[in-house]
Parts: C-alpha cells; sequence; structure tokens
C-alpha cells in the first residue's frame, strides 16, 4: 500500500497525457508488472525509478506499444498503444536500450531518413544542434562512440518533433560527465514543451531531472509523488555518531532501525527529537562524548533504498 | 496505400547506401554470381549444348542459369541475411516505434534487392551476348520479366521466411546457406542437373522452386522457342511456394531477436 499524495489530484484528466490503472503483465510464470496506476501530465519530467528487473523496460515498452499487456487500462496522448490509431507514432519518440540504427548511413543520413516518417519532423541542423552532434554529422554510425550513437538514438527520436518522449535507461553506462551533459539535454527538452517518461535505477538522476517520480519495485508501484512529497512523508531522519568504546550500551533502547557502516552508527527514525533525546540523556549520564553526531533529514536516496530493501524482503517472504 | 509505397521507394536510396557501403554484402549479393558465371562460361560455355528445338552453346544455359542464381541470391540469402541483422541490431524494433509502415520498409528492402538482382541479369545477358554470341530475348522479353518478377516476389517472401527461423546473426550465413546452396546443384544452375543426375536427384529437384526458376528462363533465353516463353507448370510452382512462404512469414515474423 502506497500513499498517493497531493500533487495526484491537483490536474484534470485534460492535462494528462498517461494514464495508467490495473496494469498487470507476465512473461510466463514471471509477473513482471503486478497492478500498477499512475499518470503523466503534459510538459512534466515523471520519472519511474526502480531497481533493475522492477519491470521498467516492460512499463515502457506497453505504453509506446512495443508490447501487450494483460490486463489493465492504457491510455497514451488519447490512444490504447495495443491499437493505436494512425497519428499515435507520429507523436511520440522513444529511446530504449535495446533499439539500433544501420551502421553504415552516416549520422546526418539516418536522422534524414527517420525524418521523412513524420508530417513535422523538426529542421535537420535543430536535431543535430540540441544532440552536440553537428561537427559528427558525416560520419558514419559505427565510428561513432558509445556516448554519440546514444545522442544520435535521442536525434532520431526528436526528428519527428513528438510531444511525448519515452527515454529507457538514458545515462546507463555514461560517465559522470556524459550524464550531466545529458541531464542537460533533458532539462532543455522540457523547456520546449515536451512531456518526457523517463525510466532510471540512478536514484540522483531521478531527483535532479524529475517533476514526479514513481518508484517500482519488484513490479508494484511503492511511492508515488513529488520529491518533496515523497520526502516528507516519513519525516524520516538520520542520526548518526562515530562508534566508540561504549557506544553500543546507548543503542540499547532504541527500537528504530539502526545500520553500522565503516564505524558510523545510522538511526533512521521518524521521531529523530526523541530519539536523539533517549541517546544523548545516557551519553551524557555516562560521560560519554558523541564523536562526529549529526542529525540530517532523509535523502531521497534512503527512501528509495528503504523501500527497495522493504519490498524485496516482502517478496521474499511470501515466496519464502 | 498510395503513401505507403511512396515513403517504400523513399527507402530505397538509404538500402542503396547502407548495401553499398557494406563490403561483405555487396560482394556475396553481386560479385558472387558474375564469378560463377564468368568461371562456369570460361570452362563449359562453347560445349554443345542440346535444347528444345536444336543445339547452341552452354552459354545459352548459363546464363539464364546464373540469372536465376543472382535472384536467388539477392532476394532469398541477401534478404535473409539483412533483414536479420537488422533484427539482431535493433533496427527493426527502433523503426517499428516509428510511424513507417512495415509494408514501406518491406517494400524498400525487397524491391532493392531485386533491382540489384535485375542489374546482375542485364550484366550476364551482356556478357553472354558479346561474348558468346547467345540470343537476346525479344518476343520472349515478357515472359523474361514476369518470370523474373516473379522469382523475385516469392524468393523474397521465402528469405523473410526463414529468417523467422534464424535465432542469431551468427548464425545466419550458416542457416541460409545451408538451405539453398545444395539445391543450385540440383536445380539447373551450376549445371542441367538432368544431363547428369541419378533419377531421384532430380525428382528432390522438382520439389523446390529453384530448379522451376531456373528452367522458365530457360525458355524465355531460348533461341528456338517459338511461342510466348511462359512456362506456367513452373511459374505454378514458384507461386505456390511463395503463398505457402507468406503465411509462414506472416505468422513468425518477429521484431526483435527471439531469446
Amino acid at each position: 500500500m502506497y500513499r498517493i499524495v497531493y500533487s495526484e489530484f491537483m490536474t484534470s484528466s485534460n492535462d494528462r497525457v498517461i494514464e495508467i490503472a490495473g496494469l498487470y503483465k507476465s512473461y510466463g510464470r514471471l509477473e513482471a508488472i503486478r497492478g500498477i496506476d499512475f499518470h503523466v501530465n503534459r510538459a512534466e519530467v515523471f520519472a519511474l525509478l526502480g531497481p533493475n528487473g522492477s519491470g521498467k523496460t516492460t512499463t515502457v515498452e506497453i505504453l509506446e506499444g512495443h508490447r501487450n499487456r494483460d490486463d489493465g487500462m492504457v491510455d497514451v496522448l488519447g490512444h490504447d498503444p495495443a491499437h493505436p490509431g494512425p497519428t499515435f507514432r507520429e507523436r511520440i519518440g522513444i529511446v530504449l536500450q535495446s533499439t539500433g540504427v544501420d551502421p553504415y548511413l552516416t549520422v546526418e543520413e539516418t536522422i534524414c531518413q527517420f525524418r521523412g516518417f513524420y508530417p513535422h519532423p523538426r529542421p535537420l541542423e535543430e536535431v543535430l544542434e540540441v544532440v552536440g552532434l553537428t561537427d559528427h554529422r558525416a560520419t558514419r554510425v559505427r565510428r561513432l562512440s558509445g556516448g554519440q550513437q546514444r545522442r544520435l538514438d535521442v536525434a532520431v527520436s526528436l526528428a519527428g518533433d513528438p510531444d511525448l518522449l519515452f527515454l529507457d535507461e538514458p545515462t546507463t553506462g555514461f560517465d559522470p560527465a556524459a550524464r550531466r551533459l545529458a541531464w542537460e539535454l533533458v532539462r532543455n527538452l522540457r523547456t520546449l514543451g515536451k512531456t518526457i517518461f523517463l525510466t532510471t535505477h540512478y536514484m540522483e538522476e531521478a531527483e535532479q531531472l524529475a517533476d514526479r517520480l514513481a518508484i517500482l519495485v519488484e513490479g508494484k508501484i511503492v511511492a508515488l509523488g513529488t520529491a518533496g512529497e515523497l520526502m516528507s512523508r516519513d519525516h524520516l531522519s538520520t542520526i548518526q555518531f562515530r562508534q566508540g568504546l561504549s557506544t553500543a550500551v546507548l543503542i540499547k533502547d532504541v527500537t528504530d532501525e539502526i545500520t553500522l557502516t565503516d564505524g558510523v552508527f545510522s538511526i533512521h527514525t521518524t521521531r529523530p527529537t526523541e530519539t536523539l533525546a533517549k541517546i544523548t540523556n545516557q551519553a551524557t549520564q555516562l560521560g560519554l562524548e558523541l564523536e562526529g553526531l549529526t542529525v540530517t533529514g532523509a535523502t531521497l536516496e534512503d527512501i528509495y533504498l528503504r523501500l527497495t530493501d522493504t519490498e524485496a524482503s516482502k517478496t521474499r517472504k511470501g515466496n519464502g | 496505400m498510395m503513401r505507403k509505397i511512396q515513403l517504400g521507394i523513399r527507402q530505397l536510396r538509404y538500402e542503396a547506401l547502407a548495401f553499398t557501403r557494406n563490403p561483405a554484402a555487396a560482394f556475396f549479393t553481386f560479385i558472387f554470381p558474375l564469378f560463377v558465371f564468368v568461371i562456369l562460361n570460361q570452362l563449359f560455355g562453347d560445349l554443345v549444348l542440346q535444347v528444345e528445338g536444336g543445339e547452341t552453346n552452354s552459354a545459352t544455359f548459363y546464363v539464364p542459369a546464373i540469372a536465376a542464381l543472382s535472384v536467388v541470391n539477392a532476394c532469398y540469402t541477401g534478404l535473409a541475411m539483412s533483414m536479420t541483422f537488422s533484427r539482431d541490431r535493433g533496427l527493426l524494433k527502433r523503426l517499428r516505434g516509428t510511424p513507417l509502415p512495415v509494408e514501406s520498409f518491406l517494400i524498400g528492402r525487397v524491391l532493392f534487392m531485386t533491382l540489384v538482382a535485375i542489374v546482375l541479369v542485364v550484366i550476364v545477358t551482356l556478357f553472354g551476348a558479346v561474348f558468346y554470341d547467345i540470343a537476346v530475348p525479344t518476343d520472349t522479353l515478357p515472359a523474361l520479366l514476369i518470370t523474373l518478377g516473379i522469382g523475385a516476389a516469392t524468393f523474397s517472401i521465402l528469405g523473410l521466411a526463414i529468417t523467422s527461423f534464424i535465432p542469431n546473426a551468427d548464425a545466419a550465413p550458416a542457416v541460409v546457406n545451408a538451405s539453398i546452396l545444395p539445391l543450385f546443384f540440383i536445380s539447373d544452375v551450376f549445371m542441367r542437373i538432368d544431363d547428369y543426375g541419378p533419377k531421384w536427384l532430380l525428382l528432390v529437384g522438382d520439389l523446390f522452386p529453384v530448379k522451376h526458376l531456373s528452367q522458365a528462363l530457360q525458355t524465355a533465353f531460348n533461341p528456338f522457342e517459338t511461342g510466348t516463353g511462359f512456362e506456367f507448370a513452373h511459374l505454378g510452382v514458384i507461386v505456390l511456394w511463395g503463398v505457402v512462404g507468406a503465411f509462414v512469414a506472416t505468422y513468425r515474423f518477429s521484431w526483435e531477436p527471439r531469446l
């Protein structure tokens, strides 16, 4: 059970570019998607965040019509992707991990080829510039680096000037510098008024780019809303201090979750004031100093790790 | 429908660019039949050939035989290889996400391979005319063109059908060549099998469409042919294979590699 937060009720149906209700998909005995619901608003960046194998790619492929669902309602730009009208594919752009282009054509030829499929394509020069491949326009695809090929993928997806872009794990395999550039690109696309649906397993990417996000774990959505909403939902805080000689006694009354990493105790609690008081009172009574004591609000990463861990162990218990 | 054809023809440009820049594809599809043609003619071209209606030289056999080889090599082998590679590279999946109709994509690819085959037929015909004095079909020209068209269509369909049985790009040369290479020996392509083969081998060859294509083309190139040159029985077998192949191809077509 997850909490739908305030932002979910803000938009009317007209502004919704994607609506999913009760989506199910199995591959044989493997249940990839086990009943998910969410929507995506016009001109926002929506991130579907989850660990590998959680069902992200399956969700994207169902949304863009490549894969059939087993059950549920899906509406993308007013079409059912399983039975789309003729204009559906004219309005979407797709960057998947498992697609490719002809290796023997040049960058320019590839983009031109795809531009010709659409009624209102973007100008070639503009597309080249947006992805930063103007200098390589005459290079054959097989001579491009991995990152350049990825950018060509994005260029191809933009060629038709789509209203909605699907980006499946767009920066996987990128070095940090390339990742920043890719994020810049996504932000630029957003200012052009496009709606962007991206999947990722990088917490930071979702945090940096997304207006709203959903966390998908083992086929179920465990959190949904804006980053701010997710972070404030549990009022989760972290108390940290370094492990010392007698510090074990300090935590014996603490009922919250405690982890010990590299000699640092981390206590995740929804009642930081109370918990902190417990520990500091004990420490004062015993004359101990808590070295490196910090209290921080939960980051999205903490929430993410918690949720993925919880759900995974739930499933394990269920199957055990 | 018009738009689908227009888009298909537009695709030809990109197919041509990709093909000519791919040395392996260009060699095996284009050079190989010419290579075989020149060698076989060098060895046997001037030998006496008995045909229906009289005697002529063996080049009169080899021109239509290699014409058949060209069609099969481009439309079946070439198409199966290029489709498998496109599928494995994720190109088919990519195209599927665009408004390009699947018919347009196939028109572009099949039409291009057919044009390659036709260019080869023209080359071998001219070569045969210049160096071996063979008769260039005039009265039988309609029959020749229609036979080539039907051959191209059927073998393209079969090329698409066999693609669905090829697990990956590595296996492609093996599967495709294993399926077609033996046939070239028993289907009046490398030699006229009726002159050499035991009866059972002739029958096996008759089951498959390659021999029927070659023999239909033989008639079109026969200098003693008095009729229109149409071999309806042979064409019928070729069409039948095309129909069966179409069912298989449609049923089994996949946009991405089977895992």
